[in-house]
């Protein structure tokens, strides 16, 4: 018996800068504070959510669907947060004068 | 000999041996390690980004402490790079299954990495493949296969060919040793060319792929005059430029003795002639070329020169050493003209989709207000050491012009109210270069000291054509005729109004051009200090009444290029020792 559960929900880029390094920053460390595997995907391509580079790489700009999956014990968890994130636009409106 | 043609960006001739250097500044080969080394090798690549972690670490607390979190998180990105497991597994794969090399696997990896951010069309991206060259550059430091930059420690003369330069890799050759430099990529409007000529560095630019068939010890000339460039040339090749390079000598000699004559005309018109800088340390060069002031200083290398925003103090500082240096002559400072596509990795970047038309400017500053009035501060401070008079750019409705205006009496209260010693009375000018402000141009001088006509964004807001665009730079041409009708129409309403007007594009710096505006009416013209004393020489060698003639002529042309034929024709009659053989 395991506990683990695939989840998956799709979330939108709101700050205007898109994924950009500083918000691929945040996203890691929250993705690394968990222990599901946690998927990213734009289209058909789907990467690592642990992983800068791939998020860079993915060049979401402001506006763009993201899909977000996650498996493993703490999938629920890791999905919420991540989604909070990026509703919060990466704390990065408030900065814009 | 090989002979090579690209966009000629800065005058002059250099002869020199060449300093290749490739996309990224070196190159690593291909190397492979015997499979029983493999996993030493990897062993040796962690070590070294163990190192590189450390030393990052260092960067993002001292640059947080110096300059606030959000700059030092710039190396915390970097650091998440630096360990991110998916590169971590390429990596080992290269080295423990194919047993790459650790500098080559690094190298082609990261190299990877950067080509596809790069390919994402996203400027904010593309200066993320920066930082994972950067972090590239760091490992191969570490791992020996790197042992220097090429353009530091230089001891002899060289002419730098490269992919491309960035404007303060450009501002930071080394002046004693690079001669010149070409490169791939770069067009006309770009700011490593305005750095160029500032620098009075020969260039040429936007050659295309060349660096592959370069011998780096070969000697090559740069012809920033005609755009081209010439590898090894043959015996007569060379001693024809020894002597064009020797003539240009003895010519910058003779018209340099012009320094101190005033500039003006054979019959006596008096012109103003200033210079045109981007670093304060320029002024000293433009008083001793005898300029009549700075006619226009522009503040964006402030900007761009830094990884964080200036502070009021590094502004003030600036400022205050081109008025201090300029001794009572006027110091014309242009506030903050750049846009969303020049701005880099500041936070008020975004992405536009079409940056002429959008974010920049005035626009950019109106709207960032804490960007703005450090830089207004600033101005009012440094006034109280001379004649500075403060200019907006891009200014195209009168509600733009009111805004700034406010903002910076706004500003002047501040400084009252807290005691600090300022000028509130200084002269406020505009560019004009949106075909809206000329047509408006009446209105706004109800409301001006002064007009400068910024020649370079005239003529692509009129032409609708983006001079950075090699698709369509070609169209681009500040002699067009449509031009031409907007900045007479400026002249005329501006004189009619009494209110002065000046001409700070490029086109003013051209001798030609500059008779063609005199006639026009133009009585100030600022220029970059390199061209002071050629457009002296040219306007001592002409009557007042010889450029109304030329002006009257042009008018009835109808295309650039029959209007730069015309003006090249009459150059030559007139100041034949200006025309570049």
């Amino acid at each position: 018996m395991t506990n683990d559960s695939s989840l998956s929900t799709v979330v939108v880029v709101r700050n205007p800068q898109g994924l950009h390094a500083r918000p691929a920053d945040m996203l890691v460390r929250l993705a690394n504070q968990f222990d599901s595997t946690i998927k990213i995907g734009k289209g058909s391509e789907h990467v690592d959510c642990k992983s800068i580079l791939s998020l860079l790489t993915l060049g979401a700009a402001a506006g763009t669907e993201l899909s977000i999956s996650a498996f493993g014990s703490d999938a629920d968890a890791a999905i919420q947060a991540i989604v909070e994130l990026f509703e919060a636009g990466f704390h990065e409106m408030n900065d814009e004068e | 000999m090989v002979e090579l043609q690209g966009i000629p960006v800065s005058p002059g001739v250099a002869i020199g041996p060449a300093l290749v250097l490739d996309a990224d500044g070196y190159r690593i080969p291909r190397c492979l390690v015997a499979a029983d080394d493999a996993e030493d090798e990897y062993a040796r690549l962690s070590q070294a980004v163990d190192f590189v972690s450390a030393r990052l670490e260092t960067n993002r607390l001292e640059t947080s402490a110096a300059a606030g979190n959000s700059t030092g998180d710039i190396f915390a990105a970097q650091l998440q790079m630096l360990h991110d497991p998916r590169l971590h597994a390429e990596l080992g794969r290269r080295i423990r299954d194919d047993h790459q090399s650790a500098p080559y696997a690094v190298s082609r990896v990261l190299n990877n990495y950067a080509t596809a951010l790069r390919r994402l069309d996203n400027p904010l991206l593309a200066d993320r493949a920066e930082d994972v060259l950067d972090i590239e550059k760091q490992l191969l430091f570490e791992l020996g296969a790197v042992t220097r930059q090429p353009l530091a420690d230089l001891s002899e003369p060289v002419i730098v060919l490269a992919h491309g330069l960035s404007p303060s890799e450009t501002a930071n050759l080394d002046r004693r040793y690079v001669r010149g430099f070409c490169t791939e990529t770069g067009g006309p409007g770009g700011h490593t060319a305005i750095v160029a000529k500032g620098l009075e560095l020969p260039a040429v630019v936007g050659i295309g792929p060349f660096l592959d068939s370069v011998n780096s010890a070969g000697t090559v000339i740069v012809d920033g005059d005609r755009g081209r460039v010439i590898i090894d040339p043959d015996e007569q090749v060379l001693c024809e430029y020894r002597k064009r390079l020797a003539d240009r000598r003895s010519l910058t000699a003779r018209l340099a003795e012009l320094k101190d004559l005033p500039a003006e005309t054979a019959d006596g018109l008096k012109l103003q002639l200033s210079a045109n800088i981007e670093f304060p340390s320029e002024a000293e060069g433009c008083l001793q070329r005898g300029a009549d002031g700075i006619g226009l200083y522009r503040t964006e290398f402030l900007y761009l020169a830094s990884e964080r925003e200036p502070s009021e103090e590094d502004h003030y500082e600036a400022y205050s050493q081109v008025v201090r240096e300029m001794d009572g002559r006027p110091v014309v400072i242009r506030t903050l003209d750049l846009g969303a596509d020049k701005m880099g990795k500041r936070p008020h970047a975004e992405y536009e989709h079409n940056p002429s038309l959008g974010l920049r400017s005035i626009r950019l500053s109106l709207r960032n207000s804490n960007l703005f009035r450090p830089q207004l501060r600033a101005i009012l401070r440094a006034a109280v050491l001379g004649d500075i008079r403060i200019m907006f750019p891009l200014i195209t409705t009168i509600g733009e012009l009111r805004q700034a205006r406010m903002l910076l009496n706004v500003v002047a209260e501040d400084l009252q109210d807290s005691g600090v010693p300022y000028r509130s009375d200084i002269p406020v000018g505009m560019m004009v270069e949106v075909p809206a402000a000329v047509v408006m141009l009446d209105v706004f001088a109800r409301e001006v000291d002064f007009f400068s006509i910024g020649t370079n964004d005239l003529a692509q807001y009129t032409l609708a054509v983006d001079r950075s665009n090699e698709y369509v730079a070609n169209l681009y041409q500040s002699c067009d005729p449509a031009v031409l009708r907007l900045i007479a129409h400026s002249i005329e309403v501006a004189n009619a109004n009494n209110i002065p007007i000046s001409v700070c594009g490029e086109m003013s710096s051209n001798p030609a051009r500059a008779l063609l505006l005199i006639g026009m009416g133009v009585r100030c013209l600022s220029v970059p200090p390199s061209a002071l004393h050629r457009l002296k020489k040219a306007i001592r060698s002409v009557t007042s009444e010889q450029c109304r003639q030329i002006a009257e002529r042009v008018m009835k042309l109808e295309t650039a290029k029959d209007v730069d034929l015309y003006l090249l024709d009459r150059l030559e009659a007139l100041v034949p020792e200006l025309v570049v053989s």
